[in-house]
């Protein structure tokens, strides 16, 4: 059985609401989240906007400090890091972001702004540095000769590949990837996905891949988690949330989701979702998703289900998963 | 690229140069758009006529700017007198060129101040937030509440009616607008995708003011920079000119025109061309400072260097 | 088919921009029909020329660009041949359009109701109160939960999705005959996508509009177009019904590109990759400006633009392998 690179364990996070320096409440952006993420797989995250999954991927790698719940390691829980730990731990993981236009300091040259994790842990300076910047560029796919320039002269694609470069340096064992193909033109985001796979084969990397296109997560990812309103309802291998989702949103999400054949519109009309995504300072009661909920019933508003096992690590949070 | 010590020094020459092509380039950028606006020319050829006078007025100037020669009083512009003379008999073109001196060291000393200031407490009110955010802004806020030539005034009487004081009455009134504008620029840069990058990657505070924050801070700085001197400048005549500021017989042009001003039906020359000259500065420093602010926008270079490179490599 | 009138016909349509840098040939010779009551997708990657089509449909080209050559007939007349004034008129009553980003392009300091309204005032000249009672009922139409209690709302206290629907709103009120879409569901979330997707079919099919829906999404385009155009590089490529260009498209960017996209078998295997980059439109590639990324390149391609030419019925396709 592999190890758990990562893993949380009722993680929850909570931002106050202030006025006027008094809090007025609270938003409910990761709610008691039990996430495992296996060394050398793709764990992929979707849901739309506000269900909290940025806020999760950042409370993974210690950048904002959870509520409440444990960050695992290697086996080691984060919050109990010492700081020659933690400085390991951030040599360890790295972040690749959506927008390859803001990602990247304008001021710097790409030699120092990939080599950037190698002069903040003090793995190589001046030459040496650069020597394993180039070895970087070369693999992402760029030039020996774009060393030297600034950002601002290449494409959002190649930009994207400098992010990754950066993301690489350093020898990281899991990267998070926040949208990283979000932003790109759809011949683009092949390259990179490709290229992500191969990458993740040739270093035995670890990837947390977020987006809300579910195409692009089915193809990438071996195990999904689909979440809502800051709480997984839906967990399993890619087998089994696509083809058989048990979840009423991971339903409503899959057939939203535009599907490149003409002839399969007529059906697609059957589980749209009504409403909008509630806000998340005042979640609703009981089921988060039950005003929204296609099969709902009366005591979806009273209880908040919890994730269940329904065989072979699918996960569902619902309290008629399988019944419907 | 790995070469043995005893090529060390040529292998550093190599690196250093490769570093710092894209620097020349991206300043060989700069300097072809401004090239291109006509007005940002004229504003450069402004300056740098004041500078020269500043620097090298007093060894040009014809007449000697403090004697005082009754008897050549208000002499209208003429060939011996190109400006004309004031109420003592001093040649005005002469005055004029030793004073400019006194309006750009005003200038360079109250940035001197301001600028610092303001890089301090701004990029810790945007860097950290919180409450240090929040005190340093409010007492921010105290000086920023008052008119600012009315706090140089009371300043400047308070210390005592000198052009050096009223220099630092004017870095009082100056630096919270620095203070303004580096907490706006650290506090967006910190907000930034790449800089968030480096967080995560383990870098502390002090790496990511000197490596992103700085760096992303010069160009709004030298800006404001140079617009300001134009204000500072007619800060400073204006104190000069009200009685603060420069005193008889200094010829700092504000104080020329202030005394000037009453004899301004007989003898019109001796107030308006220390005026003239003083409109002048401003306007090159605002052409220059306009220019400059364009000529660092991204998309105007993006959109010019597609010319550029076109001219240099053809 | 039985007998269909051409709604608009876009011939040869040429837009370029005249920068600093050079001139970008934005659009070169872009020809097109759109029938009547159909549903018409511009589909292409970031960059191809789609939005400038719209722009220059609609007489909204800023300089530096400008419509070098071409007509546009809105029913036989020649859009590109009027004037401001009558283009003013035109606009919001005949075409309509409906922009990727509400919040820029609904006004801040009106509420919303108001913003409505504004088109059955300005264009059929309706009294302050028809026009209002009418905004509400075209409101509630798109679907917009409370019009009454919205229609008092900035645009600012309204989600994504809502302001979409009030655009839409806007966009519908003078039942034009062409409603022009550029990118209106890229920004929103998927399900609230596919709302406004039912929306505008639902409406499309009651009001009788004609809709041009522009995006860079190929499964949008699958789900709600009758037809469909790909552009590349200011371009038209091809041009069929949707079920030909998704089952059986012959131009091999075209093919490329739909292999590109992750499909449900396509985990775990590469995805299609299109060799090189989409070049500058500042000095495009010279005859088919696809000719440097094309795997059947051969001479003739880099030489000679090709024509569209029909390789079935009602496909055409602007390649030298036909």
């Amino acid at each position: 059985m592999a190890t758990n690179l990562i893993e949380c364990k009722a993680l929850t996070k909570y931002f106050p609401v202030k006025s006027f320096l008094r809090e007025i409440g609270k938003v409910h952006a990761v709610e008691q989240v039990d996430l495992a993420i296996p060394e050398g797989q793709t764990v992929g995250l979707v849901g739309e906007s506000g269900c909290g999954k940025t806020t999760l991927a950042r409370t993974i790698l210690a950048l904002i400090p959870p509520t409440s719940g444990e960050i695992y390691f290697n086996g080691r829980d984060i919050s109990k890091f010492s700081k020659k730990e933690l400085r390991a731990f951030r040599k360890d993981t790295a972040i690749v972001f959506q927008d390859p236009y803001s990602s990247l300091d304008p001021r710097m040259i790409i030699a120092d702004v990939v080599g950037e994790p190698l002069s903040i842990h003090g793995i190589a300076r001046g030459e040496d540095r650069d020597d394993f910047v180039l070895n970087l560029l070369e693999r992402v796919g760029l030039k020996v000769e774009h060393l030297y320039r600034y950002p601002h002269e290449f494409s959002g694609g190649q930009r994207q590949r400098l992010a990754i470069a950066r993301a690489l340096a350093g020898d990281p064992k899991f990267i998070l990837l926040d949208e990283a193909t979000s932003a790109l033109d759809v011949s683009v985001q092949a390259k990179i996905l490709n290229m992500l796979n191969r990458l993740k084969k040739e270093l035995s990397l670890t990837y947390l891949f977020i987006s809300h296109n579910l195409d692009v997560i089915r193809h990438l990812s071996d195990i999904i988690g689909v979440m809502y309103l800051g709480m997984i309802v839906e967990q399993g291998s890619r087998k089994q949330v696509f083809d058989l989702p048990l979840h009423p949103y991971t339903r409503g999400l899959l057939s939203a989701s535009p599907s490149l054949d003409p002839d399969a519109r007529s059906g697609t009309r059957d589980v749209v979702l009504k409403g909008e995504v509630p806000s998340a300072i005042n979640p609703p009661p009981g089921c988060r998703f039950h005003p929204r909920c296609p099969s709902m019933r009366p005591s979806c508003a009273k209880e908040p289900p919890k994730l269940k096992d329904i065989g072979m690590g699918h996960l569902v949070s619902c309290h008629f998963a399988g019944c419907v | 690229m790995k070469l043995p010590k005893g090529f060390l020094f040529t292998s550093r020459y190599r690196i250093l140069k490769r570093r710092l092509h894209p620097i020349t380039k991206e300043f060989g950028l700069t300097f072809y758009v401004l090239r291109k606006s006509t007005l940002a020319v004229i504003g450069a050829l402004l300056v740098c006529m004041f500078l020269f006078l500043a620097i090298f007025g007093s060894r040009i100037a014809p007449y000697n700017p403090y004697e005082v020669k009754i008897r050549e009083r208000f002499i209208p512009p003429s060939k011996t007198h190109w400006f004309g003379t004031d109420k003592m008999g001093r040649d005005v073109f002469s005055r004029m060129l030793h004073g400019a001196r006194y309006s750009i060291r005003a200038g360079l000393i109250v940035l001197v101040i301001a600028v610092p200031i303001g890089v301090l407490l701004g990029g810790i009110a945007g860097l950290f937030g919180g409450w240090r955010d929040e005190v340093i802004m409010r007492f921010t806020d105290v000086f920023l509440a008052f008119p600012s030539l009315i706090l140089a005034m009371s300043f400047s009487a308070a210390l005592g009616p000198s052009l050096f004081n009223a220099m630092i009455a004017l870095s009082i009134v100056w630096w919270p607008m620095y203070t303004r504008l580096i907490r706006g620029q650290a506090l967006s840069v910190r907000e930034t995708d790449y800089v968030e990058a480096a967080r995560s990657r383990g870098a502390g505070n002090w790496y990511l003011v000197r490596r992103h924050i700085l760096p992303n801070c010069l160009s709004p700085i030298l800006v404001t920079f140079t617009l300001d001197m134009g204000w500072i400048i007619t800060a400073t005549a204006a104190l000069s000119f009200l009685g603060f500021g420069a005193q008889p017989p200094m010829p700092e042009w504000g104080r020329m025109i202030s005394d000037g001003r009453i004899y301004m039906l007989q003898a019109w020359w001796v107030s308006v061309f220390p005026g003239l000259g003083i409109v002048m500065t401003v306007l090159g420093f605002n052409l220059l400072g306009d220019g400059i602010r364009d000529a660092l926008d991204p998309k105007l270079r993006r959109i010019t260097e597609v010319k550029w490179k076109q001219r240099t490599f053809s | 088919m039985e007998t269909e009138n051409v709604l608009l016909a876009v011939e040869n349509l040429k837009t370029q921009f005249f920068t600093y840098g050079g001139v970008v040939e934005a659009l070169d010779e872009v020809s097109f029909n759109i029938i009547e009551g159909e549903v018409f997708g511009l589909v292409g990657e970031s960059g191809c020329g789609k939005s400038v089509t719209a722009s220059s449909i609609l007489g909204l080209v800023q300089k530096p660009g400008k419509v070098i050559s071409g007509r546009v007939l809105l029913d036989g007349d020649d859009l590109l041949q009027k004037s401001a004034q009558e283009m003013n008129q035109i606009r919001g009553s005949r075409i309509s359009i409906i922009f990727q980003d509400p919040t820029s392009s609904l006004n801040p300091v009106f509420r919303i109701g108001y913003q409505v309204a504004e088109p059955y005032i300005y264009h059929q000249g309706k009294p302050r109160k028809v026009a209002a009672r009418d905004a509400l009922k075209i409101l509630s139409q798109t679907g917009l939960p409370d019009p009454a209690d919205k229609a008092r709302n900035y645009p600012h206290e309204l989600s994504g999705g809502m302001r979409q629907r009030a655009m839409i709103a806007m966009a519908l009120t003078c039942e034009p005959d062409l409603l022009i879409a550029d990118e209106p569901t890229t920004n929103l979330d998927v399900t609230i996508e596919r709302q406004i997707l039912n929306l505008v079919k639902d409406l499309q099919e009651e009001f009788g509009t004609s809709v041009l829906w522009i995006t860079h999404d190929l499964g949008v385009i699958a789900q709600i177009c009758d037809r469909v155009a790909v552009m590349y590089a200011g371009n038209i490529v091809e041009q069929a019904s949707v079920r030909v260009v998704f089952h059986s498209p012959k131009h091999p960017y075209t093919q490329k590109l739909l292999r590109a996209i992750p499909a449900v078998d396509s985990s775990g295997e590469n995805l299609e990759e299109i060799p090189g980059s989409v070049p500058r439109l500042i000095n495009p590639p010279s005859g088919c400006r696809f000719h440097p990324r094309c795997d059947h390149a051969m001479s003739v391609c880099s030489g000679k633009k090709p024509i569209e030419r029909e390789v079935g019925l009602g496909h055409t396709v602007a390649c030298h392998l036909f």
